[in-house]
C-alpha cells in the first residue's frame, strides 16, 4: 500500500513484516525513530511474538543479538556511528560465528569531533568485519532491502548490514509502497537454523580454534560472501517478481551505455548525481552513473564490466581512509587494474556537508576537462587546514584539532595560546 | 548387638558424609543420573577450583531444570580449558562469544526462548572474575536491571589467570599478581580498591544473590537449586582457588576455600530481593594468617622481611565482614558439633595445622616458580 511516511517508519514497518522474534537496541541518532517504532509495535502486540530488549549499550545490543540468533530466533538491531564502533568486537564475533543477524545502519560520521550528520565513515570502517553491506538509495529501497536482507542472511548464515543515510533518508518523508504481510511471508520463509542452542541436541558454539583450523573457518566467511555475489542478484530478481519493483542487487547503472565518463557512488547522493548527469546529458556530455548497492561482498567483475569501457571514472564517496585516500576509489581501481579508465577519487560530504548540484557540476567540469587531481576533497576549505598546519610547524604545541581550526572560522571563541 | 555410634562428620571437615544422608538430601554429584555437564578430559590444572565449581554448579542447574539448560560462557580459563576445537567438555548447549558479553548473550538466549514460548528451558551465564566484575560488568548490570531470566555465575579466583595472573577488580589487597608485584613501598595489591559484586548485585534488588565456596559443595548445589526456583536475574558468586595463580598446592584448594570462609575473609550468604536472608556461620574461627600462609601470593607478608602490619589490616577486613554479616555462631549454636566452639571472644586455642611444603619436583611447583619466582 502506498503511504507517505518517514524513512525510519518505513524501515520499522519492513522489519516488523519480517517477523523478528528478538529486537535489541540502544538509542543513537539518527537510528532512534526506527527502534522507537519497533518498540511501539511490540508493546501494542502488533509485532508478536517478539521480545524488545532495551539494552545498556551497542556492545550489549549486538551481544544480545548473538545470543538470540544462536538460540534460533530471527534477530534485529539498528545503530549508527559511534554505536557501530562500540559494537565492533561483537560485529566480528557475529560474522565469525555465522549468525544471520540483520542490522540497520543509519549512516553517520564518526568523531572526534563529535558530529551527528551523515557520511559513510561508520559503515566503511567495518567493511572488512565479515558483514554483508547493502546500501539504500531511497527510502523505498531501504524498506525493500530489509526484506531481502533476511533472506540473504538466513540462506548464507551470515549477518547483513543495511546502510541508509542518516537524516537524509531516515528522517525524510517520502512515498513508499509498504507490502502486505502475506506478500512478505510468501517471499521470506520462517527461520530454521541448521545449528542452534537446543537442549534436545546440545552443541558447543564458539570453541577455541587453533592454527589447524582457524584459517579455514575465516576463509569460509569469504567463500560465503563470494556465494552472495550470485545470491544478491537472484534475491533481487525474486523480489522484483514478487513485489514488482527493482531494488537492491549488486549495482545499478544509469545512462552508462555510451558513457565516456562514469560517476560512481553509494547511497542517497546517487539521486543528486543522476540529476546532474541528466543536465549534462542535455548538453550532449556522454556521462552516466554506477551506484554500488552491495559493497561487501565487493562485486569486482560487475564493477569492471560497468566501467571498463569508460574513459574516466569519478568516484564520489562519503568516507576516506586517513593516510591513504578514498576507500571506494581503491576498490574501483582494484576492479580496473591492468588498464582502462582514469579513476578520480572525490571525497565529499563528510560530517553532513551538503553535496550540491552546483559543486558536482564544477567537479565534473574539471573531470571532463581532465584537470581534476587524482584525489580531491570536494568543497574542502583548504586554507583553514593550511593555516593550522603552518601553525603546527611554527609552534609545536599539541592540542585539540577542532578547537584550533574553529577559531579561524570564528565559530568558537577559543583564545589563542 | 552393640550400638555403633554414627559419627556424622567423619572427615573432620564439617562436611557430612554423603552416604549417611537420606537419599533426597544427597548431593547431585553422588547421583548416578548426574549429567556430567562439564565432563572429564578437559585441560584445567590439577586442583582447579573453577573446574570443580562449574561442574557442581552446572550439574545442579541441570538437575533443577531436568536437563533443559543453555549456558553462555565468557572468555577465560573455563572457556579455554573446556573447548579446544574440535573437543568440548560440555554436555549441554553452550556458547562462547566474547570476554565482556556473556551476560548479554545469556539475555539474548533467554529472550529468544521467551519469544518462542520455551520458558521451560533456562539459561546460565558464567565467567571468571575478570569477565564478570571488570570487562563484563556493564552487561551484567544491564541484565540485572532488566530482570532477564538468567542465572549468572561468577567463578572468582581473584585475578586474570588465563592471561598470566594479572590484577582484576576482584583481587584482594596485598595479593601478589603479575601487575601487583611485591615491589615498591606498598607490596602487592593496594588497599581500598576492588569491588564487591555480590553487594552490587543486591543493590539491583534482583530476586536472588548468593555466595559460595568450593569447600562446601553441597551448599553450592543448594544455592544453584534455590536460584533456579526464581524467575528473573539471579547472581551466584563462587570462591574458587587457583593453585597456579595463588601459588598454592593443588591439594589445598578445598582447604583454602574452607579457610577463606572460616577467617571471615569471604562471607558466605544468601540474599533475596536485596536483603540478606541467611549467612553461613563460621564453624571454627581462624586468624587470616592461617589462610594467607597457604598461598605464595601472600608470601611477601611473612618471614624476616614480612609485613605483619599488612596482615593486621587483612585481619581487620575479616573482622569487619564478621561483624557486618554476623558470621559468628552463638555459643549455643552447633554445640553438638565436633571441634572447638567459636564465639565472639575470638579464636579457638588450637594450633593451626602445619603447612606442608610443596613437592619440589612436581609440574605445579615448576609452574609456580615461573609465575611467582623462586620459593623464599
Amino acid at each position: 500500500m502506498l503511504e507517505q511516511k518517514e524513512g525510519s517508519q518505513a524501515v520499522a514497518d519492513a522489519v516488523a513484516l519480517c517477523r523478528p522474534e528478538v529486537v535489541c537496541a540502544y538509542p543513537i541518532s539518527p537510528q532512534t525513530h526506527i527502534v522507537e517504532a519497533l518498540s511501539d509495535k511490540v508493546r501494542t502486540g502488533e509485532l508478536a511474538p517478539c521480545e524488545y530488549v532495551s539494552v545498556e549499550s551497542e556492545f550489549a545490543a549486538m551481544s544480545v543479538a548473538i545470543g538470540a540468533s544462536a538460540a534460533g530466533a530471527r534477530t534485529y538491531t539498528a545503530t549508527a556511528s559511534q554505536g557501530l564502533l562500540y559494537m565492533c568486537e561483537a560485529l566480528y564475533n557475529a560474522s565469525g560465528l555465522g549468525l544471520p543477524v540483520v542490522m540497520t545502519l543509519a549512516n553517520r560520521a564518526i568523531g572526534a569531533p563529535i558530529n551527528i550528520w551523515n557520511d559513510h565513515s561508520d559503515s566503511m570502517s567495518q567493511r572488512d568485519s565479515g558483514w554483508i553491506q547493502l546500501y539504500a538509495e531511497t527510502n523505498q529501497e531501504a524498506l525493500d532491502l530489509h526484506i531481502q536482507a533476511y533472506r540473504l542472511a538466513e540462506e548464507l548464515s551470515l549477518p547483513v548490514m543495511v546502510c541508509m543515510d542518516g537524516f537524509i533518508l531516515t528522517h525524510a518523508y517520502e512515498r513508499v509502497d509498504v507490502p502486505t504481510q502475506d506478500q512478505v511471508d510468501a517471499f521470506l520463509p520462517s527461520y530454521s537454523p541448521r545449528q542452534m542452542l537446543d537442549p534436545g541436541d546440545p552443541v558447543t558454539i564458539g570453541a577455541m580454534v587453533g592454527p589447524e583450523a582457524f584459517f579455514e573457518v575465516r576463509y569460509l566467511m569469504h567463500a560465503k560472501q563470494m556465494l552472495a555475489l550470485d545470491l544478491v542478484p537472484e534475491i533481487a530478481a525474486d523480489f522484483k517478481d514478487a513485489f514488482g519493483r527493482d531494488s537492491g542487487g549488486l549495482l545499478r547503472t544509469y545512462r552508462t551505455e555510451d558513457a565516456e565518463t562514469v560517476v560512481v557512488a553509494l547511497g542517497s547522493v546517487l539521486g543528486t548525481i543522476e540529476d546532474v548527469v541528466d543536465e549534462l546529458r542535455e548538453q550532449g556530455v556522454k556521462i552516466g552513473v554506477v551506484g554500488i548497492k552491495c559493497f561487501r561482498p565487493y562485486p569486482l567483475d560487475e564493477v569492471r564490466d560497468a566501467l571498463g569501457h569508460a574513459r574516466r571514472v569519478v568516484v564520489v564517496e562519503k568516507s576516506f581512509a586517513v593516510g591513504v585516500g578514498g576507500i571506494v576509489g581503491q576498490n574501483v581501481r582494484l576492479a580496473l587494474s591492468g588498464g582502462g579508465p582514469t579513476v578520480y577519487d572525490v571525497v565529499a560530504g563528510l560530517g553532513g556537508r551538503p553535496i550540491t548540484k552546483r559543486s558536482l557540476h564544477a567537479l565534473l567540469a574539471d573531470a571532463l576537462a581532465d584537470r581534476l587531481e587524482r584525489q580531491t576533497f570536494l568543497d574542502l576549505k583548504a586554507d583553514i587546514v593550511e593555516r593550522e598546519v603552518q601553525r603546527l610547524q611554527e609552534n609545536r604545541l599539541s592540542g585539540p584539532h577542532a578547537e584550533n581550526m574553529l577559531r579561524d572560522l570564528g565559530i568558537v571563541a577559543a583564545r589563542p595560546h | 548387638m552393640p550400638d555403633q555410634q554414627i559419627k556424622f562428620y567423619q572427615a573432620g571437615s564439617f562436611v557430612a558424609g554423603n552416604r549417611l544422608l537420606p537419599p533426597e538430601q544427597r548431593s547431585v554429584q553422588s547421583r548416578t543420573e548426574r549429567s556430567n555437564t562439564l565432563t572429564s578430559g578437559h585441560r584445567a590444572c590439577q586442583g582447579c577450583g573453577e573446574a570443580l565449581g562449574a561442574r557442581y554448579a552446572l550439574d545442579a542447574a541441570m538437575r533443577a531444570t531436568q536437563g533443559k539448560l543453555i549456558a553462555a560462557n565468557a572468555t577465560g580459563c573455563l572457556e579455554v580449558f573446556s573447548t579446544p576445537f574440535p573437543e568440548s567438555s560440555w554436555q549441554l548447549p553452550w556458547i562462547h562469544s566474547l570476554f565482556g558479553n556473556a551476560p548479554a548473550v545469556a539475555t539474548g538466549i533467554a529472550s529468544a526462548l521467551k519469544a518462542k514460548g520455551r520458558t521451560d528451558v533456562r539459561v546460565v551465564g558464567q565467567g571468571g572474575d575478570g569477565g564478570t566484575v571488570d570487562i563484563g560488568f556493564a552487561c551484567l548490570s544491564g541484565m540485572f536491571e532488566r530482570g532477564d531470566d538468567v542465572l549468572y555465575i561468577c567463578y572468582d579466583n581473584e585475578a586474570y589467570m588465563n592471561t598470566g595472573v594479572q590484577r582484576s577488580g576482584a583481587t584482594p589487597p596485598a595479593a601478589r599478581t603479575a601487575t601487583t608485584k611485591p615491589v615498591g613501598p606498598e607490596p602487592g595489591n593496594v588497599f581500598g580498591q576492588g569491588k564487591n559484586v555480590p553487594l552490587i548485585a543486591m543493590a539491583h534488588e534482583i530476586p536472588y544473590v548468593a555466595t559460595a565456596t568450593v569447600a562446601e559443595l553441597r551448599d553450592l548445589e543448594d544455592k544453584v537449586e534455590r536460584a533456579m526456583e526464581f524467575r528473573g536475574a539471579r547472581y551466584l558468586h563462587v570462591f574458587v582457588p587457583c593453585p597456579l595463580g595463588w601459588g598454592s598446592a593443588s591439594r589445598d584448594t578445598i582447604r583454602i576455600a574452607r579457610l577463606v570462609k572460616e577467617t571471615g575473609m569471604f562471607p558466605v550468604f544468601e540474599a533475596e530481593h536485596g536483603e540478606v536472608v541467611s549467612v553461613s556461620k563460621i564453624r571454627r574461627r581462624v586468624p587470616v594468617e592461617e589462610y594467607l600462609r597457604l598461598q605464595r601470593r601472600y608470601a611477601h607478608l611473612f618471614g624476616p622481611n614480612g609485613h605483619p602490619e599488612v596482615i593486621q589490616r587483612l585481619q581487620a577486613i575479616a573482622d569487619r565482614n564478621i561483624k557486618r554479616f554476623g558470621l559468628l555462631a552463638d555459643a549455643t549454636e552447633g554445640a553438638d558439633l565436633p571441634g572447638p566452639a567459636t564465639d565472639s571472644a575470638g579464636f579457638p586455642a588450637e594450633e593451626p595445622e602445619p603447612v606442608q611444603p610443596l613437592d619440589a619436583d612436581s609440574n605445579l611447583t615448576r609452574l609456580l616458580v615461573e609465575t611467582h619466582g623462586s620459593p623464599r
